[in-house]
C-alpha cells in the first residue's frame, strides 16, 4: 500500500519541527542549490572581451528565454526575464532530473506544479492590477459586456488549474508509463520511452512558461487576452 | 460487482472515451498547421509555437481524464485497503 499512495502522496523523509518534509520537497532544495551554484559559478567571471565557454553557454540560455518572452508578449523581457526565465530553468531540471537512477522529479507531483501555478496567478493579477490600476484592471473582467463576468472568473481560474494539472499529469503519467514498461519487459526496452521523456519535459517546461507569459502579458494588456 | 471492480472499469472507461475527443482535435489542428505550413514556409515559427499552445490545451481534457483514472486508481477515496 505504501508503494500505491507514493504516486500521489509523496513520502515523508523526515521532518522540521511539526513541518513534515517529504521526498519532492527535497530534490526540490537540491534542484535549486544546484541552479544558484550553475549560475553563481557562471556568472562569477564574466568578460565582455573574452568570454569563456561556460559564459556563451548561459548567455544562450538568456538570449533564448528573452527572445521568447519578446516574441509571445510583444514587450521587452526586462521586467519578466528574471520570473518567467527562472520558471523555464527549474521546471526543465526538474522534468530531467528522472534521468539520474533514482531521482524522482518534483514536478510529477500537484503539489509542486500546484505552487507554481499559484505563482503565475498571484503574478497575473499583481502586474495587471499595477499595470491599470485596481479599476481599470477590474474592468477587463466585464469585457465585452457583463453577462461574462462569471465566465471571466470561471476561465482565470480554470486556466491556472489547468496550468498545474496539465505539467503534472504530464510528467507523472510518463513516469507512471517506464514504471510499467520496466515491469513488463526490463531491458533495454524502456529506454527510447526515457527518450521520449526527455521531449515531454523539455515540450512542458515550453508550454508552462509561454502560458504564463501569454497569461501575464495578457493581463497587462501587452497581447490580447488569452 | 464491488467498489473496486466498479472503480476499475471506470477508470479504464474514462481514459478510454476521454482520449477521442482530444484525439480527433488534436489531428484536426496539426492538418491545420501542416496547410499553413505549407503555404508559408517563412512563418514556420509563430504557427510551430501556436501549435504547441493549442496542443496543450487541447490535450488538457485527456490529461484530466487521465488523473481522474489514476485517481480512481490509486487515491480511490471510496476504497479503504
Amino acid at each position: 500500500m505504501a508503494e500505491k499512495t507514493s504516486l500521489i502522496n509523496a513520502p515523508i523523509v523526515f521532518h522540521i519541527g511539526p513541518v513534515p518534509i517529504g521526498l519532492e520537497v527535497l530534490t526540490t532544495w537540491v534542484i535549486m542549490a544546484v541552479l544558484v551554484g550553475v549560475a553563481w559559478y557562471g556568472s562569477r567571471r564574466l568578460s565582455v572581451t573574452r568570454p569563456g565557454r561556460f559564459q556563451v553557454v548561459l548567455e544562450m540560455a538568456v538570449g533564448f528565454l528573452g527572445d521568447l518572452i519578446r516574441d509571445v508578449m510583444g514587450a521587452e523581457p526586462d521586467t519578466f526575464l528574471p520570473l518567467i526565465g527562472t520558471l523555464f530553468l527549474y521546471i526543465v531540471t526538474c522534468n530531467l532530473s528522472p534521468l539520474l537512477p533514482g531521482v524522482k522529479p518534483p514536478t510529477a507531483s500537484f503539489e509542486t506544479t500546484g505552487a507554481l501555478g499559484l505563482i503565475v496567478f498571484c503574478t497575473v493579477h499583481i502586474l495587471g492590477v499595477r499595470r491599470r490600476g485596481l479599476v481599470g484592471y477590474l474592468r477587463t473582467y466585464l469585457q465585452p459586456t457583463v453577462i461574462f463576468l462569471p465566465l471571466n472568473v470561471l476561465g482565470e481560474l480554470t486556466r491556472t488549474f489547468a496550468l498545474m494539472v496539465r505539467l503534472a499529469g504530464n510528467i507523472m503519467s510518463h513516469e507512471l508509463t517506464i514504471a510499467v514498461i520496466i515491469g513488463l519487459v526490463g531491458l533495454l526496452v524502456p529506454i527510447p520511452f526515457m527518450a521520449l521523456s526527455i521531449l515531454v519535459g523539455l515540450v512542458q517546461a515550453y508550454i508552462f512558461t509561454i502560458l504564463a507569459a501569454v497569461f501575464i502579458g495578457g493581463a497587462m494588456g501587452t497581447i490580447e487576452k488569452a | 460487482m464491488n467498489v473496486e471492480m466498479i472503480s476499475i472499469l471506470s477508470a479504464g472507461i474514462a481514459i478510454g472515451l476521454g482520449a477521442i475527443g482530444p484525439g480527433i482535435g488534436e489531428g484536426i489542428a496539426v492538418a491545420g498547421a501542416m496547410d499553413a505550413l505549407a503555404r508559408q514556409p517563412k512563418a514556420t515559427g509563430t504557427i510551430t509555437r501556436t501549435l504547441f499552445v493549442g496542443l496543450a490545451m487541447i490535450e488538457t481534457m485527456a490529461i484530466y481524464c487521465l488523473v481522474i483514472a489514476l485517481l480512481l486508481l490509486f487515491a480511490n477515496p471510496y476504497v479503504h485497503a
